[in-house]
């Protein structure tokens, strides 16, 4: 599969609704570079979602520009455009009367791929999403929510689009359905290295997902467009810190890995054992909860690598 | 004379034939006038009954997308709209046929005219609240993926109000071949003409009148059954569980 | 123009024949409403404790088709052949074609009322009666006014050809009667016909628009 992505730039990109009083999205620039995710994230009115939909023109600019490898959207045709960008929203939107199969194959169609193209991209696509290949021929009102949505990202990556945008893509779905797509999108991405806006409003999601985060307050104004770690580490005013919570570095414990630590000396037989890839948040919660001052780290094969304390993991 | 006048008239018990124990008794189901008089009245009629139907039920259909598609598109023309197809169907169809002889005269016109105001109540209200009750998921969806407004409206919003459409179709239909008897009693033409000749005859000839309102009834049921295939053949996601 | 100088006479007409129409009209509307009264009295029990019971949807949708399917013409003349002329033999015919519809939107519109709503109602402890008239009726009344409507334009409508079948006394009469009342007699009634059916799906559209309206809450 060919892993294309595009370069995304928001340049002083501005949305005024006539007859709103302020901005909808005032001034936004930031670039998105090719093949990462950014995280669009802020409280209601903040604008996200508008900013998300003036991408694929669905929401026209009132001024500024939103370039895509470098050629301004507004210079492209608005049907290209939308043909050549992947879209996701959180209703789904499949079409009753397709089955998993046409859904999948609706812009492909329209590009005049052979009936025999769409087939055997589909079943491609129904194996990236997790989906049985007997799912092709199944309606949408015989899918779950979990499963049409998976089917709607399989739609959206049908044209092997070098641009995602994602509207809330897992905000309908139940939490258990929700954390398993979320770590299969990742799983996905690390595959596709496509370029994705994923809009949520939901920081922990954000925390998650995102390569990048950009925390959008009232009036569409940008707070603050960083990494995860950066946000959570150093929030750049009160607003920001608001947002992301009290518990902002228990949340930065949980971005972070045993492995990623310098580990100490004296490993020893009576400590617990605790594998590399457990995250410091956890680790935590069980030294707390054994009542262990420090733990074994193991590697591969349980190999100990080194030793981790309580005062490390606080650090 | 000109104007109104009843259709058919004469004497329709032949006279050539001895007259069997059953027509002589004013028998429902007289098995050999029925056999006689297929090929020279009731075949004929029924051929221009289904005509009459198809026309009406075409013109009607026609009408009624357009005006939906204008209704839809202008909201503010959506209620007049409406309204105006409700009060035609409100007009009785004997007042209905009177009231358009004066324009169109004693001819199958008046009956197609009068046919097709009736279909608009039922098939606007069906096309509008079909094409209205298209998801707007489906739509932003559509729009997003880059469809055209053209491509949106044959490849999504049409299908999807397939269902809703054709109920209308059903409904018209069925009520068009009904009410198209009716319009023989000025117009000699349909199934209506043999139900006419039936009430002209001292006593109502019993089996002519159960011979055409049993085609007309037969016809209308078959119609809805066919209607019916169709609607299933080309709605197959509405059964899906 | 013939067709203004037809409306001109039809209006002379009504003016010279008042009583005659008045009494044909007057006829008309008593055949009409009582058939309408006896459909509603058989019709919407039934619907409404099918629909209740959300039993019997191949009756309801089967009577509306078939209800639509009888060509009214044959029927009356059925009627009249089995029961020979009079007003109540007529008016059975009439019921049979009221019948359908009002039977129809009465189970569809009981059957279609929120589930949840009627869980709720069951739950708070009211009786399967007591659900199904403050309830359910309520909720399903735009619905079912609806299809009282299509009933009574059935029937006013069918009542004029009964005139025309061998029911002296109703508008049909007169309509099918060119030779006796001229163009612009036939052409007065007509009319006439039409705003006695006019009227009464005038007056229960309003019914249903007030139903309507007052489901919906405002904001």
């Amino acid at each position: 599969m060919r892993t294309e992505a595009a370069e995304l730039v928001f340049d002083e990109a501005t949305k005024v609704y006539p007859g709103r009083e302020g901005a909808a999205v005032h001034e936004l620039s930031l670039t998105v570079p090719a093949g990462e995710i950014c995280v669009l994230v802020g409280p209601s009115g903040g604008g996200k979602t508008t900013a998300l939909k003036l991408v694929n023109r669905l929401i026209p600019l009132t001024s500024g520009y939103i370039r895509i490898d470098g050629k301004a959207i507004g210079d492209y045709n608005i049907t290209e455009l939308r043909r050549s960008i992947g879209y996701v929203i959180q209703q789904v939107g499949l079409f009753p009367h397709y089955t998993v199969e046409g859904n999948i194959g609706v812009v492909p169609r329209l590009y005049g791929e052979s009936r025999s193209w769409i087939k055997a991209r589909s079943a491609e696509l129904l194996d990236l999403v997790g989906l049985d290949p007997s799912y092709a021929k199944r309606f949408p009102a015989q899918l779950s929510g979990g499963e049409r949505q998976r089917v709607g990202l399989a739609r959206a990556l049908a044209a092997n689009p070098p641009l995602m945008l994602m509207d809330e893509p897992f905000g309908a779905i139940d939490p258990i359905v929700r954390t398993r797509l979320q770590d299969e999108f990742l799983r996905l991405q690390g595959e596709l290295r496509k370029t994705v806006v994923f809009v949520t409003h939901d920081i922990d999601e954000a925390i998650k997902i995102g390569d990048r985060i950009a925390i959008l307050r009232e009036g569409g104004k940008l707070a603050q467009y960083d990494t995860p770690m950066q946000i959570l580490d150093h929030p750049v005013d009160e607003f920001v810190a608001d947002f992301v919570g009290r518990d902002r570095a228990l949340k930065a414990l949980a971005l972070q890995k045993l492995g990623d630590l310098k580990l100490g000396e004296g490993v020893r037989d009576g400590l617990p054992r605790l594998p590399a890839e457990t995250s410091l948040r956890d680790a935590l919660s069980f030294l707390l909860a054994e009542r262990q001052e420090a733990a074994v780290v193991t590697g591969e094969n349980g190999k100990p690598l080194g030793v981790v304390t309580r005062e490390d993991l606080l650090r | 004379m000109n104007g109104v006048r009843f259709a058919g008239g004469g004497v329709v018990i032949p006279h050539f034939h001895k007259p069997s124990a059953c027509l002589l008794h004013n028998g429902w189901f007289c098995a050999d006038w029925l056999r006689q008089h297929w090929g020279d009245t009731l075949q004929p009629d029924l051929i221009q009954h289904i005509k009459l139907t198809l026309l009406a039920v075409g013109i009607g259909f026609a009408i009624s997308f357009v005006l939906a598609l204008i209704g839809l598109r202008f909201r503010l023309l959506d209620l007049p709209l409406g309204a105006f197809s409700d009060f035609l169907y409100t007009i009785p169809s004997l007042a209905l046929f009177v009231l358009l002889i004066p324009l169109t005269g004693l001819t199958v016109t008046t009956i197609e005219v009068a046919l097709v105001s009736y279909t608009l109540f039922v098939l606007y209200r069906n096309i509008v609240a079909g094409l209205r009750a298209v998801p707007a998921d489906v739509l932003e969806a559509a729009r997003g993926m880059g469809l055209t407004r053209t491509e949106t409206f044959l490849r999504v919003e049409l299908p999807l109000s397939a269902p809703a459409i054709l109920a209308g179709l059903r409904v018209a239909t069925v009520s068009t071949i009904s009410i198209a008897t009716v319009g023989a009693l000025f117009i000699a033409y349909g199934l209506g003409q043999p139900i006419y000749d039936a009430l002209q005859q001292p006593d109502i000839f019993r089996t002519e009148l159960v011979a055409g309102g049993g085609l007309a009834i037969l016809l209308a049921l078959t119609a809805d059954a066919l209607l019916a295939l169709v609607q299933r053949a080309v709605t197959p996601w509405t059964r899906a569980r | 123009m013939i067709v203004s100088s037809l409306v001109i006479d039809a209006f002379r007409f009504i003016g010279d024949n008042g009583s005659l129409l008045l009494s044909e009209t007057g006829q008309l509307a008593k055949l009409a409403f009582a058939s309408l009264a006896i459909s509603l009295a058989i019709a919407l029990p039934v619907g409404l404790w099918l629909g209740h019971k959300h039993r019997g949807l191949f009756l309801a949708l089967g009577a509306s088709t078939l209800g639509r399917a009888l060509p009214s013409i044959a029927l009356i003349g059925l009627g009249i052949a089995v029961l020979g002329v009079g007003f109540w033999n007529v008016s059975v015919a009439l019921v049979v074609l009221g019948v359908p519809p009002i039977l129809t939107n009465a189970y569809l519109a009981v059957d279609g009322v929120d589930r949840d709503a009627v869980e709720a109602a069951r739950g708070i402890g009211l009786t399967e009666t007591q659900i199904l008239t403050r309830v359910e009726l309520p909720l399903g009344l735009p619905l079912i006014l609806a299809g009282i409507r299509i009933s009574a334009v059935f029937v006013v409508a069918t009542a004029t050809i009964a005139a025309v079948a061998g029911l002296g006394g109703t508008l049909g009469d007169v309509i099918v009667n060119q030779a006796s009342y001229g163009e612009a007699g036939v052409f007065a009634a007509a009319l006439c016909v039409s705003a006695v059916a006019l009227g009464t799906a005038g007056l229960l559209g309003l019914m249903q628009a007030a139903a309507f309206r007052r489901m919906t809450p405002r904001t």
